[in-house]
């Protein structure tokens, strides 16, 4: 994605430019936020890639203020989400808590954040509470977009989840789908571009049918989506011929491309698509499109797709200074909007910020993305790269990286043991972020 | 399967000392382009380079040697992986160098995994005929060059002799060949299994 600044964005720019070179001038000010020597970080978001920047900052520097704001007490991580849905995984193995990253000395605060204020460097929360900062971390996550869907709402996703922010969300689908009866139809609608976890819906597709295949054999999965192609699509549709009958006379699961959904009613579950097709579920799940979390939106971080531009190599934010965006909301292609990925930009901007806050030099970034589908009994696929900061850009590593094999590169062997890396990866990615 | 295990107390101890060895003063040891590639390997590897497993083996503790050697292999395509043969191809001598130097400063951590200890008694026997020569304190010792065998992660484990057996991963010493041919000779599978029992004990 391009970075894409609106005109008011390109004003509030300028005004912070304006804003930071007379702050320069003041640069004794820089520890206006430096009680006892100490410099000071905000984090803003206790997700994976705010909770990874607290850690990373703290292993840095012991002695850094380092404190953590998160709306939520409990965080349940999207990526495994999808085993739960299917009845495969116990909801309370994706369930974490941020009391890990208290026992490192990080100031943990549940509460939400309703502002911050650039200029001023300070962060302000619903319950009153003002916090200064001398470098602030912004890690929202992502928003929904319900509006892009005529009848859609967060008050109908009550009863047609998105699923797409796990937790309760989670918890409503797995029980839907183990309440539908057999014969029944579970309906799939997919977001169109950038989204969160850009295989999860077709992981999400395979491993419902995987369900139904063992329980509900007569039922069936329908995805109706706005794009033409989709990540790991070649693995995902081979994973599907051999296992689901992908197009064939009884296939368990059919996607339908360049054709996404515009409208539902929710009394009857039907949704309509733009081409008019509309489609009644038993079971429907709806992803809607999305933009960078709210407080991104609030914080004028964001340009007028609704995404971070950050400069690649500290993720620092282009348009506020001393403000840095991790994960989801931050425009970081080629990098994707995963998990590991989010683990990934938080540790090299932790080291940014340390940087800046030291007057070190920026060591040369590297970042890597690993990406585990489950698609049936004992079979995984995968997606890899490394990351490098080259010509004032981020890019992937040529002639590295890329999918699990397949076509004549098909090993069963493999793709079994692909699984048992998935939930290794797991553990690993949960220990190092939240631990 | 489903993986909820806890990790043993005496993974979380190492972890917690290594951190403590940290917080007292090395700190500025964290601030290298070592360290900056090292990040991106421990989410899969785990903290400090030691695994909570299943499958994907711990990596911290390793000697400089063994590391660079297994880099340069995936590297190369010698030795089969899923997802180390892609990933190993981003990267210069040089970064394997400064990832090595990372993870061999870190301390092996043994992690105790579900195992039969009755089985891990008879492999213990069968480690020390076959295995012992040149993996050094049941494998744990990282100055003899040779992988990680009580307390590695029992899949992978597994997995790497399955490879070398299926002829998919080439022996790096005839001996070890040798070893491992006359031990399935004599004790099959049921050995095997032993001998993995064994080293999930993460016991000595």
């Amino acid at each position: 994605m391009k970075l894409n600044m609106t005109r008011r964005n390109l004003l509030k720019a300028s005004a912070v430019s304006v804003a930071a070179g007379s702050m320069a001038s003041f640069s004794g000010l820089a520890s206006a936020h430096n009680h006892g020597g100490k410099h000071k970080v905000v984090i803003v978001g206790g997700g994976i890639a705010g909770a990874t920047a607290a850690k990373s900052l703290k292993r840095l520097d012991p002695k850094m203020d380092v404190t953590l704001i998160e709306a939520g007490a409990d965080y349940h991580t999207c990526f495994m989400s999808n085993e739960v849905i299917n009845g495969d995984r116990d909801i309370k193995t994706i369930r974490f808590t941020l009391d890990g990253l208290k026992k490192q000395g990080i100031n943990v605060v549940i509460d939400e954040v309703t502002g911050i204020d650039a200029k001023g460097k300070k962060v302000s929360t619903k319950g009153g509470k003002s916090f200064g900062y001398d470098r602030c971390i912004v890690a929202p996550g992502v928003a929904l977009n319900y509006g892009a869907i005529q009848g859609y709402s967060a008050e109908v996703a009550k009863t047609i989840p998105h699923a797409w922010k796990a937790g309760e969300q989670t918890a409503i689908l797995r029980d839907q789908l183990a309440a539908m009866k057999d014969g029944g139809t579970y309906v799939l609608v997919c977001p169109p571009n950038p989204f969160r976890c850009p295989p999860g819906p077709y992981e999400r597709a395979s491993l419902v049918a995987k369900y139904l295949k063992d329980n509900k054999p007569k039922s069936k999965v329908i995805m109706l989506d706005p794009k033409g192609a989709f990540s790991k699509k070649g693995l995902f549709e081979d994973a599907w011929r051999r296992h689901y009958g992908y197009e064939g006379p009884n296939a368990m699961i059919e996607w339908h491309g360049n054709d996404g959904v515009v409208s539902v009613d929710p009394k009857t579950k039907t949704v309509t698509t733009a081409s008019g097709k509309k489609v009644k579920a038993d079971v429907l799940n709806i992803i809607p499109p999305q933009t960078a979390g709210k407080i991104a939106q609030i914080a004028g971080l964001t340009n007028d797709a609704g995404w971070c531009p950050i400069q690649g190599k500290t993720f620092e934010s282009s348009i506020h200074k001393d403000i840095y965006v991790v994960g989801d909301a931050a425009v970081a292609d080629p990098l994707p909007k995963s998990g590991y990925a989010a683990n990934s930009e938080a540790k090299v901007t932790a080291v940014a910020v340390y940087a800046s806050l030291t007057g070190k030099a920026m060591i040369e970034p590297s970042w890597v993305n690993t990406c585990y589908s489950i698609v049936a009994h004992d079979e995984a696929i995968s997606v890899a790269a490394v990351y490098a900061y080259e010509g004032d850009k981020i890019i992937s590593v040529p002639n590295s990286g890329g999918l699990t094999p397949g076509g004549d590169g098909f090993n069963a062997r493999d793709r079994k043991r692909e699984v048992q890396y998935a939930y290794s990866w797991f553990n690993n990615i949960v220990a190092d972020t939240f631990k | 399967m489903k993986n909820t295990k806890k990790p043993s107390l005496k993974k979380w101890m190492g972890v917690l000392l290594a951190g403590g060895m940290m917080a007292s003063g090395i700190a500025q040891a964290e601030f290298d382009r070592g360290t900056m590639l090292a990040n991106t390997c421990v989410g899969c590897h785990g903290i400090n380079g030691i695994s909570d497993g299943p499958a994907i083996p711990s990596i911290g503790g390793m000697s400089e040697q063994y590391f660079i050697d297994s880099m340069k292999e995936f590297r190369a395509g010698e030795r089969p992986n899923t997802i180390m043969t892609r990933l190993a191809k981003a990267y210069t001598d040089q970064d394997i160098a400064d990832m090595a130097k990372y993870f061999a400063k870190q301390k092996y951590v043994q992690v105790e995994q579900p195992h039969d200890p009755r089985a891990a008694q008879l492999g213990q026997r069968l480690h020390n005929s076959f295995c012992d020569r040149c993996h050094d304190a049941a494998g744990t010792n990282p100055e003899d060059d040779s992988g990680f065998l009580s307390g590695q992660m029992r899949a992978y484990l597994e997995y790497s002799l399955q490879d070398y057996m299926s002829g998919d991963r080439e022996y790096k010493e005839s001996r070890m060949k040798r070893e491992l041919e006359s031990m399935m000779n004599r004790h099959g599978d049921a050995g095997l299994q032993q001998l993995l029992d064994y080293y999930a004990s993460g016991k000595e």
